[in-house]
């Protein structure tokens, strides 16, 4: 397909890592903040073909990973109601919950449904009056505008029997948390592609000048990997701290101004919860009091629910980048993509999954 | 979940509410909302998400990023020297078998590197 696979190319890839080796001196870690960037640097193996001492770490950029176990468990006692119809992308239906996840709900007899996009889900509501639709809206500032553009069409359309379940996120304050946190290893940022597609790169100029570390949007084929890694280590290399933006094709510093407006219009900041990682400040979004009506928590009252996160999971670690999946004595064993523990085994986009697809191995079982 | 593939417009039926586009996407076709792309054109590659564009693709910087990756090695050839490459490494645009090979190199063969 045209622009993505001249970006796939092995002899230019080979190239890029002889230059990344070149310009490498000292040892460097840098972190790929956006899953879909995980799941390239495991899958073509980037992060084993660099230089000896420039260490990937993968970063919470997962949206699935990142919701907390609570919202699962809301969305289940939600989607368990009768005349509910539960509508979701389709990475969020084997989260496991507390008890259970959306699929098996399904297979219990729930009306759950997989839509392509939350406009669809307005769509069941508006040929379906006589249900209660409710669309899981999750995601980072990429999926914000259209999830927002949904309750926008809603509102339009007279559709009062639409409503979302939402746990939106916000990447720039969760990057000031990894750096914020004790032993802080991040020492660069590739930053997320289509999230700046959005929100352009202006916010992330004050992270860069206040923690003096390089930051560079960077796409998701290999090469835009491999070209972000070699961008972000000649910073390094030169003491340089400064936004670059690697992914010009897609990326302006301003972003996309129009879906920015919708966000704005749709959605308030709020704190929010990250799974693994605790409460952080102004990093999330909650509707704007002019759409509350929308608020499935409010309209089926699950806001009180809490969970406990399983006691074998250290997916919290992983996504702060402190440990591998490959370290966890679940991975491959209790743990697998098909009977997950948690979150990031059973995205796409999840670290641990990444690690089980491309055959990686437990560290325990490696021979020495 | 932030997956945004670049596909062609075909297409744009601005009669609703907003504009909606039918995009080719390598002979898959779908329909994508461009509310957020309203100056998309036909003809225009844009980046969808979720069924909706968020970004008209600009094809002058995707040549440009193209051209600066192979303009590479003689980047590498400024900086280092000659001396310190292998011909293969150092090779125009049009590459020898030995690139090649190259490309299928694992992790193993690449320990070896400086």
């Amino acid at each position: 397909m045209r622009y993505l696979d001249e970006y796939r190319d092995p002899v230019l890839a080979r190239r890029l890592l002889d230059e990344i080796t070149a310009v490498t001196t000292r040892p460097w870690n840098v972190m790929e903040v956006c899953g879909g960037q995980t799941h390239t640097i495991v899958r073509q193996g980037i992060d084993e073909l660099l230089p000896p001492g420039l260490r990937m770490i993968h970063g919470p950029g997962c949206p699935v990973c990142v919701t907390p176990l609570a919202l699962i468990d809301r969305a289940l006692a939600i989607a368990a109601l009768p005349g509910v119809t539960f509508t979701s992308y389709g990475d969020m239906l084997r989260v496991p919950g507390t008890a259970g996840d959306l699929l098996s709900l399904k297979a219990r007899g729930a009306d759950v449904r997989v839509v392509y996009s939350p406009l669809d889900a307005v769509g069941i509501a508006a040929d379906n009056p006589d249900r209660e639709v409710v669309f899981f809206g999750v995601g980072f500032e990429t999926t914000a505008p259209a999830n927002g553009m949904a309750v926008l069409r809603a509102h339009a359309l007279g559709v009062p029997n639409f409503s979302m379940l939402v746990s939106h996120v916000l990447v720039p304050p969760a990057m000031t948390a990894v750096l914020d946190a004790p032993h802080c290893q991040v020492q660069a940022f590739l930053a997320a592609g289509h999230v700046c597609a959005v929100m352009g790169y202006g916010e992330y100029e004050p992270i860069a000048a206040r923690y003096r570390v390089p930051i560079v949007v960077t796409g998701f084929e290999p090469l835009d990997i491999l070209e972000g890694i070699l961008l972000a280590v000649r910073q390094l290399e030169s003491g340089r701290a400064e936004v670059e933006n690697q992914y010009a094709r897609a990326v302006t510093r301003e972003g996309n101004t129009c879906a920015q407006d919708a966000m704005r219009r749709v959605f308030r900041v709020g704190d929010r919860t990250w799974r693994g990682i605790g409460a952080i400040a102004d990093s999330g979004l909650r509707l704007a009091p002019e759409f509350a009506a929308y608020d499935a928590e409010h309209r089926f009252g699950v806001a009180h629910l809490v969970a406990q996160e399983h006691p074998a999971c250290i997916a919290g670690a992983i996504l702060q980048g402190v440990r591998e999946p490959t370290d966890c004595p679940a991975y491959g064993v209790g743990c697998t993509p098909r009977r997950p523990l948690g979150a990031p085994m059973v995205s796409s986009e999840g670290t641990c999954a990444a690690y089980f697809t491309a055959g990686r191995r437990r560290r325990a079982e490696v021979p020495a | 979940m932030c997956l945004g593939i670049p596909g062609r417009v075909l297409s744009i039926d601005g009669a609703g509410e907003f504009p909606m586009a039918v995009v080719d996407f390598g002979g898959l076709r779908r329909e994508a909302c461009l509310a957020y792309v309203p100056d998309a054109a036909v003809g225009d590659f844009v980046i969808v998400h979720v069924g909706f564009a968020i970004s008209r693709l600009d094809e002058d910087e995707a040549r440009r990023t193209l051209e600066v990756l192979r303009a590479m090695p003689e980047a590498v050839a400024a900086e280092l020297g000659p001396a310190d490459l292998g011909p293969a490494d150092l090779g125009p645009v049009d590459l020898g078998p030995a690139d090649l090979g190259a490309a299928e190199l694992g992790a193993g063969e690449l320990g070896a590197a400086p």
